[in-house]
């Protein structure tokens, strides 16, 4: 088994989407995508035109990359700028603007800004750059956050002094309950963040059907396993039941990577409060560098601008991370805030709501099905 | 979020910083596998990739079980369409 | 099957959601705006960002009827009624050596393939260098000899060249120009015109090889794989597939911006919809893999000897079959098709029975995590 073509049968899918239509009926479902990579699959594997379409999809904020706010990108910027400084990060993270441009730009004008595969790979820019001093941008979930623990674990055992790291490293369920606080939700339920609850297990989701009553199904990255998630948040519903299902089971334990939780712990602590994009601030909902490593703490190593900058008036990421509106349904979507041009988080990344939207699924419901059926040959959309 | 794909193990690089090679689909690269180490890592295992980290293993029986259930539900409504029609075709 | 537009505008239609969709439509089907204050890496990625530099700069300063077109190459007239194409094309790859070619190999291929897609036989070729000071003579001397049997495999001649010299630090080694003639046979009808719907998009061969394979060769991702670049020369398999089918109506060489920046640029330029099958796509499972670890797209990922044409349907089987008996075209494959509708748009039909749009290449494909 390789684990992936296998859960894209197209066959197995034809029945299954039988099935789920069968068992949706007659009712109107929303379900939140609560990860990115969700959002991804369903738009890049044209899900959401397979389902009825009585079964709403709404995208949620577990994109890393989109909540990272303008201050942040633009004290990025800074320290990108800094005389004798390389600075590392994804890919994904150097298109993303702050108010004077991405760290693209920072690069256009001269800056040593490098993409990385790994946080690991900065400290070997480190060694071998031992008179210049390497800053890594870290964003993500709990599912990057161990692989940066390790990268300070490794520079501190190195006894590296020209090596730091930028934490905007954020946590799942403080946004997830900022959502479910919020008034004008309509949620039937969630689909659970796969890869984070590699790291974090099963149980932190809990309170979802316990407190706010929404059942949740953690799910796995591949078309076959969103929509078996799916199934099965809807035979919660048909059952009368409200609980954490796990769906990635091959991949995720009740109980999380507890050596990954451990070294968390050890260096990294909880910030009281961190703004979202879109989302404003939230408490507990973000780390820095421990203490017992502020010497790799760019934080604490340079006096950063740290200014905050408003999210742009015109944009309405705040409701499509909620679930409120769709992306379309945006005052600027798609004209003054495209991929090219995006104004808000959620067209930043691939991974956003309204960038997936808008690089996949603009097709009409219809022209979609009319095009998906046919095959080369038998004159589908002709 | 979080791109994570699956890799197979196929050798141990360095025991003491934990460090194996993996493979997808004939690309290889070294991952830290210092998140597995209690469970232990060893070639011939599957791991879950994230930026050149092992995640989690990848467990076979349980991977088989969730493609065996999802026969079984698309399958529920194939056995529903029988029945319905075995019973529409007795009532006539 | 109708010829008629479909497409009413936004104000008619009542669905709040088709009204968004069509508003972006015929937004994003404008030519896309300049607004970068500096060049960036995205200036020559080869999708919406070159695009935008390209009209506003340069068709702005050098507008004619001929530059307009923004094909591969220029198709022109001489007075005696025969007709050359006139391409040209810089090279900048780092590293300049790669698994399956040097910047020399490129050189050659990259313009022979403009003119070969734009029709013609390729011919003549001139070489202007720009070599940094220190640059090692044998490697100069090793790159020339790549570039003498790249000529030599595709048929042309190098009869003019530059060469310039710049101080340490302002060039990286050395860049490379090229330009090149070819000659049209009289009898030959390349038309966007007579794209029409039904027609088949053939691509030649195994799609994002190059640009993967100068990926990995930087180094910096630490990730090891067989994989080699695609550089070759095109024109042989571009004689094969017009003899096959005489009907073959458009081609182009998916370079930057890959077989996704292409297939827009199809849409746009005839004004009807693609259709790609992904199942069809011709994919090495290792150049596969190694954009799945990355998080790139292979279809906006480059190609240096692989092209897509357009051929009506009933020949589409022999343009194939043509194809795949000869070196470079072994993986040729029919991999979708031109529909009425929606006008403009490139669709892709994913082996799991979804539908999802297949824009322009936004900025570089960089890696993601995400």
């Amino acid at each position: 088994m390789k684990f992936v073509d296998e859960f894209r049968d197209p066959a197995a899918a034809r029945a299954l989407v039988k099935s789920i239509t069968e068992l949706a009926g007659d009712d109107e479902f929303k379900f939140m995508e609560v990860c990115g990579g969700h959002t991804h699959t369903i738009y890049r594997h044209g899900i959401e035109h397979l389902l009825p379409a009585n079964i709403e999809l709404v995208h949620g904020p577990g994109c890393p990359v989109c909540v990272i706010p303008m201050g942040r990108i633009d004290d990025a910027m800074w320290l990108a700028e800094q005389p004798d400084v390389i600075f590392t990060t994804f890919g994904d993270m150097m298109r993303v603007p702050g108010s004077r441009g991405s760290l693209l730009d920072a690069k256009a004008r001269g800056a040593d800004v490098r993409f990385v595969y790994s946080p690991l790979d900065s400290v070997k820019i480190a060694i071998d750059n031992p008179d210049q001093h390497v800053v890594f941008f870290a964003v993500g979930f709990e599912t990057t956050v161990p692989s940066t623990a390790v990268t300070l674990m490794r520079a501190k055992a190195l006894g590296l002094t020209n090596f730091s790291v930028f934490s905007n490293h954020v946590t799942i369920v403080p946004p997830m309950k900022a959502i479910l606080e919020s008034p004008d939700l309509r949620l039937s339920g969630f689909l659970g963040p796969g890869h984070v609850s590699t790291v974090v297990g099963t149980h932190p989701y809990r309170f979802v059907p316990e407190v706010y009553g929404k059942p949740v199904v953690v799910a796995g990255f591949e078309p076959l396993d969103i929509l078996q998630s799916v199934y099965m948040l809807l035979e919660q519903h048909r059952d009368g039941r409200c609980e954490v299902e796990n769906q990635y089971a091959r991949v995720v334990r009740p109980e999380g990577n507890v050596a990954a939780l451990k070294l968390m712990g050890q260096t990294f602590q909880l910030r009281p409060h961190f703004e979202w994009r879109g989302l404003g601030f939230i408490s507990q909902s973000a780390l820095r560098v421990h203490d017992d490593f502020a010497d790799f703490d760019a934080e604490v190593r340079f006096s950063m601008p740290g200014v905050r900058v408003a999210d742009p008036k015109a944009c309405q990421c705040g409701e499509v991370l909620k679930g409120a509106i769709k992306p379309w349904e945006c005052k600027v979507f798609g004209t003054a805030c495209t991929p090219e041009t995006p104004i808000g988080t959620c067209m930043v990344s691939p991974e956003g709501a309204c960038a997936a939207y808008y690089n996949f699924g603009r097709l009409h419901r219809e022209t979609a099905q009319m095009v998906g059926q046919g095959a080369v040959g038998q004159g589908a959309g002709v | 979020m979080c791109l994570g794909i699956p890799g197979q193990v196929v050798e141990i690089v360095d025991e003491a910083e934990h460090l194996a090679r993996v493979d997808v689909s004939g690309v290889r690269r070294v991952i830290s596998v210092k998140l597995l180490a209690e469970q232990g890592v060893a070639p011939g295992d599957w791991v879950l990739v994230h930026v050149g980290f092992g995640m989690a293993k990848i467990d076979e029986q349980e991977a088989q079980l969730t493609l065996d259930q999802v026969q079984r539900m698309g399958q529920d409504y194939v056995d529903e369409i029988e029945l319905f029609k075995t019973t529409a075709a007795e009532a006539s | 099957m109708t010829s008629e537009r479909l497409t009413p505008s936004a104000s008619q239609v009542p669905d709040p959601e088709d009204r968004t969709r069509l508003r972006v439509e015929e937004f994003r089907k404008r030519r896309p705006r300049l607004i970068d204050e500096v060049v960036t890496m995205a200036h020559g990625a080869g999708g919406k960002s070159s695009a935008a530099l390209v009209d506003h700069v340069f068709v702005e300063a050098f507008r004619n009827p001929l530059l307009e077109q923004l094909g591969d190459g220029a198709l022109l007239r001489l007075p005696s009624g025969e007709r050359l194409v006139f391409s040209t094309d810089s090279f900048v790859v780092q590293p300049i050596d790669f698994p399956g070619g040097t910047i020399g190999d490129l050189a050659i291929n990259g313009t022979v393939n403009d003119l070969a897609v734009s029709g013609a036989v390729p011919q003549w070729i001139s070489v202007a260098f720009v070599l940094e000071e220190g640059f090692p003579i044998d490697r100069l001397r090793q790159l020339a000899a790549d570039m003498r049997a790249a000529a030599d495999a595709a048929g042309v001649q190098i009869v003019t060249g530059d060469t310039k010299v710049v101080p340490h630090g302002s060039a990286d080694g050395l860049y490379i120009t090229t330009a090149g003639v070819g000659v049209v046979p009289a009898d030959r009808e390349l038309s966007p015109a007579a794209v029409r719907p039904g027609d088949r998009l053939i691509v030649s061969g195994t799609i994002a090889d190059h640009g993967m394979a100068v990926m990995l060769a930087r180094g910096n991702l630490a990730i090891e794989a067989d994989i080699e670049s695609d550089t070759a020369p095109v024109n042989g398999l571009v004689e094969a597939l017009l003899a096959a089918a005489p009907s073959t109506r458009w081609m182009r060489d998916a370079t930057r911006g890959g077989l996704g920046t292409v297939c827009n640029e199809l849409a746009q330029t005839v004004g009807l919809g693609v259709v790609i099958d992904e199942g069809l796509l011709p994919i090495d499972p290792t150049v596969l893999g190694c954009c799945d670890m990355l998080g790139i797209d292979p279809i906006y990922v480059a190609n240096e000897g692989k092209f897509v044409a357009v051929v009506a349907a009933e020949e589409a089987e022999a343009a194939v079959a043509a194809l795949r008996g000869l070196p470079g075209g072994a993986q040729a494959a029919v991999i979708g098709e031109v529909i009425a509708e929606p006008a403009g748009i490139v669709a892709m039909r994913t082996p799991f029975g979804g539908t999802r749009i297949v824009d322009m290449l936004v900025g570089d494909p960089l890696p993601r995590i995400c």
